[in-house]
């Protein structure tokens, strides 16, 4: 076991690993944070990520001790103000989703797609972005229509 | 995933150390293969020694005719860096090309080359580019270092530093991804170096692992054109054979990816 230090979603928050904790279960099991999903648990879906030091990782395939020292940030940590992050506004809007299930990952891999590439998304980049998410109901094109919204919608914020 | 013990050194040095220290030690790089295997059980290393923060193993560096980059520098690194960009493009692409963007942001050169996936995409260009492997022993010449699917010269705690790039007059990669894994099932990268030599190194076809397709290459030393791959019969001898394509299947996907390649650059 090891304790480690790390700011997520603002707050600094210390915990008790093990040195084999994943990071996605120090947030679901240990933080209460159920907003990052599991879906796959061999690192093709994408439903888990969330942002390390504001880059979007997968955070099943990576240890809780390794973020130590980290900043994090999950769907949970978007929202500003109480108000939704534009590009969970452009989801809803857009209805980017059927279940839900892949949603978080999907916003967050968005966010970072925007960080990226900047707020000019055209189709064929964001399908080819999505490449590590895996949407299971959609067929994907609402939750393409959603993300270049979004991307506008965070360029006039 | 069984117990494990984290250990996180700060200089290559340590890292060895801490690996002949250990039961069974293994290097942990990016992760985006061991953690999924552990997570599977399929390896249960008594100690997991995380070298991607090492800094003696980060940075890129041009100068002159090569590339030096760290190993542990991630896919979306290189793909970004101007330097490369701007001394080898297609080695930039193709590392912006390999898995999906959450994996390059941790993903690296030096655990792409240790593990030496079939379908791993770092492979061929370091073949065809006919790169030198630093690790904390010795340089290996890249002819030397693949010897077979997720086999390599290195040695047990042998840990890769750098990797040292030719820069080519052109190079280009082209792969044909499996619709569903997005893994190669067939990669092609050509480069035409500066003395005038044509090397073509070729992922995720063969069953041997990565190799040097010398019919593309004489080809290409006599004409450096698509038509000139043309005519060739790639031999499926030695090409895998599974669900996703035959071995004469990959053996003609081998071709059109080397068309593509050089068409893309012609």
């Amino acid at each position: 076991m090891s304790t480690i230090a790390l700011k997520v979603n603002g707050k600094d928050v210390s915990a008790e690993v093990e040195d084999r904790t994943l990071l996605v279960e120090l947030l679901r099991e240990e933080l209460k944070l159920t907003g990052t999903h599991i879906g796959c648990d061999t690192s093709q879906c994408g439903a888990c990520v969330v942002h390390v030091d504001g880059v979007a990782m997968k955070s099943c395939t990576m240890f809780a001790i390794q973020a130590d020292g980290a900043e994090i940030r999950t769907i949970e940590g978007v929202a500003q103000q109480g108000a939704l992050h534009p590009m969970q506004a452009a989801f809803a809007e857009h209805h980017g989703l059927q279940c839900g299930f892949c949603t978080p990952g999907m916003i967050m891999t968005a966010i970072d797609m925007v960080r990226r590439l900047g707020s000019d998304l055209d189709e064929a980049t964001i399908r080819h972005e999505l490449e590590g998410n895996i949407c299971r109901c959609t067929g994907y094109q609402n939750i393409v229509k959603a993300i270049q919204a979004g991307a506008r919608a965070m360029a006039s914020q | 995933m069984y117990e494990t013990t984290y250990h996180r050194p700060a200089s290559v040095a340590e890292a060895v150390s801490l690996f002949s220290n250990a039961s069974d030690g293994r290097f942990l790089a990016g992760g985006q293969t061991l953690i999924p295997t552990m997570k599977q059980r399929l390896a249960a290393p008594s100690d997991v020694i995380d070298v991607g923060k090492i800094a003696e193993m980060r940075g890129i560096e041009v100068s002159g005719d090569t590339v030096s980059i760290g190993a542990a520098m991630t896919h979306a690194e290189v793909a970004a860096s101007e330097a490369v960009r701007g001394a080898i493009p297609a080695l930039a692409g193709m590392a912006g090309m390999i898995g999906d963007p959450a994996v390059r942001h941790r993903g690296t050169l030096g655990g792409s080359l240790a593990n030496n996936d079939p379908a791993a995409d770092y492979p061929a260009g370091v073949l065809a580019l006919g790169a030198t492997i630093h690790t904390d022993k010795r340089e290996i010449a890249a002819e030397d270092f693949f010897q077979g699917m997720f086999s390599t010269a290195l040695e047990d705690g042998e840990v890769i530093t750098r990797v040292v790039f030719q820069v080519p007059e052109k190079a280009a990669y082209a792969k044909f991804r499996n619709p569903a894994s997005g893994y190669a099932m067939a990669g092609v990268f050509v480069a035409r170096m500066k003395d005038g030599a044509v090397r073509v190194g070729v992922t995720g076809a063969s069953g041997n692992g990565v190799f040097r397709s010398s019919e593309i290459e004489q080809a290409l030393l006599g004409s450096w054109s698509a038509e000139a791959i043309a005519p060739l019969a790639i031999s499926p001898e030695d090409m895998l054979s599974d669900i996703h394509g035959s071995a004469a299947y990959r053996a003609n996907l081998v071709k059109v990816m080397a068309r593509r390649a050089v068409a893309s650059i012609a």
